[in-house]
């Protein structure tokens, strides 16, 4: 069997590695998973700084073509590959794609921040044996609420955040809620609120996350 | 169908918006959004533009829009042959474009717009700036900028070899902290001081920044 032209770069653990690998899963695009040893400094070594300048995980190679920034490369895959897999993933039209980058803007912007913030303090900063700050789990577990009462009067009108269907946007904050709701007791934040509840418990039973979820536990 | 942005001057978002309407020659309506007085958070502003409360909110017929890199995104879009082209139509193209389009929304906004807040806004609040906060984040600005000083020696332009949504994202904090000490760290890198002047002088933002001194 020939080697899969696309190739992801980094550990499935890596909150934007897993975002990439969902969006390939989901598009049915078959991919090799290159390992990046992290903990030996392999993602600062010129030759990964060259996929990836920052030196962060994921890097991406398609073809000729070397993309990082996880929700370009989602973006990248779900334009390239309309017809494959989970249709509408980016939209099928103009109006339809605004929504979608408005909401992907939205996890980006509003999300991210407070989420990825709780999920290193409660996640990773306990296996690296860091100290956790507790005023920062505090302040950021309050913006992460004001944004899950905004998500939970949309998905009450709303089945996914853009529309009728799931896409990049929704897609774009299984890999953050996954450890929140999984690896930490800050679950209640999903689980309390009937209608984020009930869109987290469709969204990360799709196959395409499971199969996610299964490699970050191998 | 009438083009409208619900917006604040001086706000970095609304500015963003309207810096991609001023390339693309579009005519629109500015409706003031009070901020000082709460308007944002108003039940009728939550509920029937933002819900997160914030500005621009942009309106193009019945399509209603948040967060202004998605707005710039639609304008580019749906007036690609207007003004401007804001984003390569080549799709390897445009996936590098994407590429430094979110290197600015998840690094160099929060970093930059962070020393902003300590260096301008605090002490306009008549708070104190902090200065370890500041040495902080210009720690971390200094390798970021390492790495824009070398993608910029090998592309005239973040995105490729001509100005899109990628370089345009960045001119608002941009010209906020070009107004600050932290400008020197710009101007010890030769292509960012370069790539930044010659952003910072094109007439769509000239005239959006000019909107400060009305």
């Amino acid at each position: 069997m020939a080697t899969p032209p696309v190739k992801v770069y980094g550990p499935p653990l890596s909150t934007a590695v897993s975002r990439v690998l969902v969006c390939l899963l989901e598009k049915d695009v078959p991919f090799q998973l290159v390992p990046v040893n992290m903990a030996k400094m392999e993602h600062k070594k010129p030759d990964y700084i060259k996929m990836q300048p920052f030196g962060q995980v994921p890097a991406f190679q398609d073809d000729d073509i070397t993309l990082f920034e996880s929700r370009a490369i989602c973006r990248y895959i779900a334009e390239k590959y309309p017809n494959k897999g989970t249709a509408g993933l980016f939209g099928t039209n103009p109006l339809v794609k605004a929504s979608i980058d408005q909401w992907l803007e939205a996890e980006s912007q509003s999300f991210n921040p407070p989420s990825s913030v709780l999920t290193f303090q409660l996640v990773f900063a306990p296996l690296m044996k860091l100290k956790q700050d507790e005023a920062l789990i505090k302040q950021n577990e309050a913006k992460l609420e004001k944004v899950l009462d905004v998500y939970e009067n949309r998905l009450g009108s709303s089945r996914y955040l853009a529309g009728d269907e799931f896409t990049l946007a929704d897609l774009s904050h299984l890999p953050n809620t996954q450890f929140l709701v999984e690896k930490t007791d800050k679950a209640e934040l999903f689980t309390s609120r009937k209608n984020v509840g009930r869109w987290w418990s469709e969204i990360s039973t799709r196959p395409a996350w499971k199969k996610v979820v299964e490699m970050q536990n191998a | 169908m009438a083009l409208k942005v619900h917006g604040t001057v001086g706000s970095p978002a609304t500015f963003r918006a309207l810096a991609a309407l001023y390339e693309k020659d579009l005519d629109f309506e500015f409706i003031p959004v009070n901020l000082s007085a709460k308007e944002h958070k108003s039940l009728q502003f939550l509920a029937h533009n933002n819900p997160f409360g914030q500005v621009p909110v942009f309106e193009h017929g019945d399509l209603k829009l948040f967060e202004s890199r998605a707005i710039t995104k639609y304008v580019a879009e749906a007036f690609a042959d207007k003004g401007t082209s804001l984003i390569h139509k080549d799709p390897k193209k445009s996936a590098i474009q994407t590429v430094w389009t979110e290197v600015e929304a998840q690094k160099f906004d929060p970093t930059v717009a962070k020393l902003g807040w300590e260096i301008v806004f605090k002490p306009m609040f008549g708070m104190t700036t902090d200065e370890a906060v500041v040495a902080e984040f210009e720690k971390k600005l200094e390798p970021m900028l390492d790495v824009y000083e070398k993608r910029l020696t090998e592309s005239k332009y973040l995105g490729g070899d001509s100005f899109t949504l990628a370089d345009l994202h960045h001119l608002p904090t941009l010209h906020g902290i070009m107004g600050t000490k932290v400008k020197r760290l710009f101007d010890a890198r030769p292509h960012v001081s370069a790539w930044a002047s010659d952003i910072l002088s094109r007439p769509a933002w000239v005239k959006v920044a000019s909107m400060l001194t009305k």
